[in-house]
């Protein structure tokens, strides 16, 4: 990118942030339900592109996405609540937390592959779930609650744009083509002498690291957690974001985080009979655009040049 | 194609924040429902409302409420607590409700409480039992807008206890518990301490695992221990399969357990005949034939073409008593219905006769029902004394 690009969408980004500020809690235009779809919008973005890392650009099928998050929550939420440990913080160990349960999940299951690795990552998830009712520190099946409501817009949006921008840079890094050409042939990028295992793990525990973030914001806006609200469905729910926003697009998984939460917002009155919509969508989906709605493109910062006039005339990348 | 996303994006972003918030002067009392009409305890809600439905069109029946009609805003929270925070907000913030009822569970209650405090507006579950519902557990203080008009957990193992010794005699008792379940752990120590207190002896108590499925060993050594009475505060499915391999044993002393075995499947797993001898307390009684009782009943079959549970019975009683407080107020400010709430003392409830305590929990007796047969008789009903 060149600085042109990188001033501009930093502006844009800026101005984002500042007319949502304002709007919620100077003018008053947002209203409490707005608000939490928006936290919402948020925390599916972080959930959707962390997911596409792992299935998207590195090829594994992995089910276990709300149990990292459970992870990320339970730790956070802890540490804030029984250790004082500012916000911040609480949220990153979490993630690291997160993270750490990737690696020890990720060494033994990433040797799996396609449907067996699903299934074992699915099992592992539930493992996450079974354990956290057990454990009478954190409230057995009723869980924690009165954590403290600290997730704001400005934090949501903060996270929201560190871990796009973070997963961006590692996918187009050179770690992040070691973990492309394990895609797209995982044979081949062996005998070029990458270390699938090493890749495969790091892609797995980074996914891990962002869906703990995303727990933790969850946690701290939410009020309580259950292991229940990390089951099998939020899983899915992420999954289903990356399949309809493109495998191995990060501009696919952000507008489908945002598509899903506002739709499901929009439809809040039909009830249950959102979950038809959602699924005869997927199917339309599937059959006339089975590479998701964005397929593998990206939105690139060079759209700034075609609308806005250009000054210089070079222009490159 | 990039732009034409990004435009698209655009739009969709500004119809879903825009497009819903249209304000308009309303002529009808709006009372907002918040309840789990799909998901896992789907069926909890929907009876839930159907008594909700049932009361509110029994009050516009008769005129409505000063001349209001009122309306209800029913939506689903999927059984989702986080999903539960997202609708109560849309009914506070667009739908102007100003009155809120539900949810059904506990968790996703626990996650409303904070919008509805934010906003002063009432909120009343009708089987919410978490006492951390309507009191901060931090602080031990009653959250002034949350009510429940169901009994908490505690009273029905002290009605429990005390049906066991005086109405049935029996002073040697064994606890058969979900260790795994907080509703059952919570049972078992209340019951224990009040039966001990009241001078029985607790002769042996175990806890199973929610996927246990032989519980024979168990309940030969409660045989041993002679016990006279089993306490089994658990869910109907565990219930049903602990009483038939009792009986099979030859096991025939009384069965005692709580509102958890409100279900038709308790029959038709356990079969009629080993569930002689059982008892339970409960909400209700739809065999009861006070006359409230008797007349929700017969209204609710005629709407319905269905016996109304507990959760039905609960409902109908969270409407009524919201409604009669709008209208003996005559006010539809939340502040002044929230504070008639507080107050409320001896309402004619389907569920008995209610009277909010302190910390917004209903005072009122708790039925004994009675497994005859296959069928549901009341027993009696009982008043906790605490």
């Amino acid at each position: 990118m060149t600085k042109k690009q990188i001033l501009v969408l930093s502006s844009t980004l800026f101005f984002v942030w500042f007319v949502v500020y304002m709007a919620t809690d100077v003018w008053g235009l947002i209203n409490s339900f707005q608000q939490v779809n928006i936290i919402w919008a948020g925390i599916n973005v972080i959930l959707a592109v962390s997911l596409n890392l792992v299935v998207g650009f590195t090829g594994q099928l992995a089910l276990g996405h709300a149990g990292f998050m459970a992870v990320g929550a339970y730790t956070s939420a802890v540490l804030t609540m029984h250790f004082g440990i500012p916000y911040v913080l609480a949220i990153l160990a979490g993630a690291v937390m997160a993270f750490f349960m990737g690696i020890v999940i990720g060494l033994p299951t990433l040797r799996l592959r396609g449907d067996y690795l699903a299934i074992a990552t699915l099992g592992f998830g539930e493992i996450i779930r079974g354990v956290l009712v057990n454990i009478d520190y954190v409230g057995g099946a009723a869980g924690i609650n009165g954590i403290a409501k600290i997730t704001n817009w400005t934090w949501t949006y903060i996270f929201t744009i560190i871990t796009v921008v973070l997963i961006n840079n590692f996918i187009h890094s050179l770690h992040g083509k070691a973990c492309i050409t394990i895609r797209d042939d995982e044979v081949a990028s062996e005998l070029m002498g990458i270390n699938t295992t090493y890749y495969k793990t790091l892609a797995f525990s980074m996914g891990a690291f962002f869906a703990g973030i995303a727990g933790g914001l969850y946690a701290h806006y939410f009020f309580m957690i259950q292991p229940a609200t990390f089951a099998l469905q939020k899983s899915f729910d992420a999954l289903v974001m990356v399949v309809l926003g493109g495998l191995g697009s990060i501009t696919g998984a952000v507008l489908a985080g945002l598509g899903v939460t506002f739709m499901n917002a929009a439809l809040i009155e039909l009830g249950a009979f959102r979950m038809v919509i959602y699924s005869v969508l997927l199917i339309l989906v599937m059959m006339f655009r089975p590479q998701g709605l964005m397929g593998n493109k990206e939105f690139s910062a060079r759209v700034f040049d075609r609308i806005l006039p250009k000054r210089g005339g070079k222009d490159d990348v | 194609m990039k732009r034409i996303m990004l435009i698209a994006f655009i739009a969709l972003l500004a119809v879903s924040l825009i497009g819903c918030s249209s304000e308009e002067t309303s002529d009808t009392i709006k009372i907002g429902v918040n309840y789990e009409l799909s998901g896992p305890v789907a069926t909890y809600g929907n009876n839930t409302v159907d008594g909700i439905k049932l009361a509110i069109q029994e009050v516009n029946d008769a005129g409505g409420i000063n001349g209001k009609m009122v309306e209800a805003v029913i939506l689903d929270n999927k059984s989702d607590p986080a999903e539960a925070l997202s609708v109560a907000t849309k009914l506070i913030a667009e739908e102007q409700v100003i009155a809120h009822l539900g949810p059904a569970t506990s968790g996703a209650a626990l996650n409303v409480v904070p919008a509805v405090t934010d906003a002063k507006i009432p909120m009343i579950s009708g089987s919410a039992t978490n006492p951390d519902v309507t009191v901060d557990p931090a602080t031990g203080e009653t959250r002034e807008y949350v009510f429940r008009t169901c009994f908490t957990d505690p009273p029905q193992a002290i009605v429990g206890a005390a049906f066991a010794m005086d109405n049935l005699g029996a002073k040697k008792v064994a606890i058969y518990y979900d260790n795994t379940n907080d509703y059952s752990k919570g049972l078992y120590q209340v019951f224990k301490a009040e039966i001990e207190a009241a001078g029985g002896v607790v002769v042996a108590e175990e806890g199973f695992s929610a996927d246990d499925q032989e519980f024979r060993p168990t309940l030969t050594k409660f045989k041993d221990a002679g016990a006279e009475l089993v306490y089994v505060p658990a869910y109907y499915e565990k219930v049903a399969k602990i009483i038939s391999q009792a009986r099979e044993l030859g096991i025939d002393v009384p069965f005692l357990g709580a509102d958890g075995w409100d279900s038709p499947d308790l029959v038709a797993i356990a079969g009629a005949a080993a569930l002689n001898n059982t008892y339970f307390t409960n909400h209700y009684s739809s065999s009861d034939d006070a006359p409230e009782v008797a007349d929700f009943v017969k209204a609710f079959q005629a709407a319905y073409d269905k016996t109304p549970d507990s959760f039905a019975a609960l409902g109908y009683d969270t409407a009524k008593l919201l409604l009669a407080v709008i209208a003996e107020t005559g006010s539809e400010d939340p502040q002044v219905i929230t504070d008639a709430l507080a107050a409320t003392k001896d309402f004619p409830a389907v569920t008995g006769t209610l009277t909010f305590d302190e910390f917004h929990n209903p005072i009122k007796e708790i039925a004994i029902i009675e497994m005859v047969d296959g069928a549901q008789v009341l027993n009696t009903k009982i008043a906790p004394s605490n």
